[in-house]
């Protein structure tokens, strides 16, 4: 393997745990807002958040691309600051965590509506606030959805393509992707690259999903 | 001696429960057929369900007012609940789950607990390894454990096998003695309600038929316990 192809792959896996890590508290918290409360625009972060599993995965990224660019409303203040996302590393995470976050929500939320209320109730008949009910009871009840979840995202996030290439390119060192890569060698006809990066894939999306099944079996 | 002073009116379903009692009492036990509103009673108490209008009070102490417009939140009611389906929490051992309630004051000392409600060979257990009777005992140290100014139970002995009731029925004296902590409990059978209480609630369809000291109760309504007992 040479060190180009390593570094792709170590790169992968690492976006796809910033990722997965980006994606894990707004993701949980819109969970359980679906799933606990009713608040006016529900139905629209419903629609929202569901958005990028729909939506053609390149569009995603070109709405990420105007958001982020420097004219774009995000981009412009980030600019401010001196942060620049589009063709960063940056990017390619964020990709990933837009295009993962359906996936989690949706788990999760999953999760939250099973814990019956009740046990919610009981814990503040002992005296527990709305934060100590949230994190000793609903959530520990809620953790195996919320795992399952977190690697549903995860593995969207290792094989993201459409979103990354177009808001993250495919630098060869900086934002090139096991995905975005496969295709890019591919593309010049490089196909022993290819094939090895898709062997990685299986690898990787193997192992990903055999430790998922064994963390979810253990909970 | 508890001052009960619950007077409140509650949609239930398709009938409207009013509850009218106020007595000095150690237990009360609220007595009934299934559907006549008692568990929504405790409910009302305990702060799970709004009542639409009236007021509750524990020893001076006024939980719900709706004329003041005044509803002590669940978590500050101080008051310990244990429903019928008991629901320990499951991902939680019998210790942290007697230990959950958190409060700051006065508790009873959890040895004291543990030796009322002999949990000493349940504290390192699994939830979902207890009997009926198991659950029901960690269920009740894990109220009393948040130092409740009254306790609530639904149907302490439904979930109990018949030869271990005796055993939670003395818990739930020593709980009235031993600690002081009073006792509201619902329940069907009338032995329970005479064995604990020193006042009793005949409750049906919503409505109080009769209240007054168990035995004394019990015997005036004869015909309708035995009512009671046939459905």
């Amino acid at each position: 393997m040479t060190a180009e192809i390593r570094d792709i792959a170590i790169f992968t896996t690492v976006a796809a745990i910033a990722a997965t890590a980006l994606m894990l508290v707004p993701g949980v918290a819109v969970a359980w807002l679906l799933a606990r409360r009713d608040f006016r625009g529900k139905s629209l972060v419903e629609t929202l958040v569901s958005l990028p599993l729909v939506m053609p995965p390149v569009a995603t990224g070109l709405l990420l691309l105007w958001l982020f660019s420097r004219r774009g409303p995000l981009g412009a203040a980030l600019a401010r600051i001196g942060i620049e996302i589009v063709f960063t590393p940056a990017a390619v995470v964020i990709a990933m965590a837009v295009m993962g976050l359906p996936l989690l929500v949706r788990t999760a939320r999953a999760g939250f509506e099973q814990v019956t209320r009740r046990y919610e109730q009981i814990a503040e008949t002992l005296g527990a606030g709305p934060w100590r009910v949230f994190s000793t009871v609903t959530l520990p009840l809620a953790a195996r959805n919320i795992l399952a979840g977190a690697v549903l995202g995860f593995s969207r996030a290792l094989g993201e393509f459409g979103a990354t290439i177009v808001v993250a390119g495919s630098i060869p060192g900086r934002t090139r992707t096991l995905a975005v890569g496969i295709y890019s060698f591919t593309e010049s006809g490089q196909d022993e690259q290819a094939a090895v990066l898709l062997a990685i894939s299986v690898v990787i999306a193997f192992v990903a999903v055999f430790a998922s099944n064994r963390l979810a079996r253990e909970a | 001696m508890a001052a009960f002073d619950l007077d409140f009116t509650l949609e239930q379903g398709e009938f409207t429960l009013s509850f009218k009692v106020h007595v000095d009492a150690r237990a009360l036990a609220l007595f009934g057929p299934s559907g006549s509103g008692k568990t929504s009673a405790l409910e009302a108490v305990a702060g799970l369900r709004m009542p639409r209008r009236g007021r509750i009070a524990v020893n001076g102490r006024v939980l719900v007012d709706t004329d003041g417009h005044m509803n002590i939140p669940v978590r500050h009611r101080h008051t310990g609940y244990v429903p019928q389906d008991i629901l320990l929490f499951p991902h939680l051992n019998v210790r942290d789950n007697v230990t959950y309630g958190r409060r700051a004051g006065s508790r009873p000392d959890l040895s004291v607990l543990i030796d009322l409600l002999e949990l000493a060979p349940l504290m390192n257990r699994r939830v979902g390894s207890l009997s009926g009777g198991e659950r029901q005992r960690v269920a009740m140290a894990r109220a009393l454990y948040s130092h409740p100014e009254v306790l609530l139970l639904d149907e302490p002995l439904a979930a109990v096998d018949l030869p271990r009731r005796r055993r939670i029925v003395d818990a739930l004296i020593g709980i009235r003695d031993q600690l002081g902590v009073p006792l509201i409990y619902v329940t069907h059978l009338p032995e329970e309600a005479l064995t604990v209480a020193d006042w009793a609630v005949l409750i049906d369809n919503g409505r109080i038929l009769a209240e007054g000291p168990p035995k004394q109760t019990f015997d005036t309504f004869g015909s309708f316990r035995s009512n009671v007992q046939s459905r």
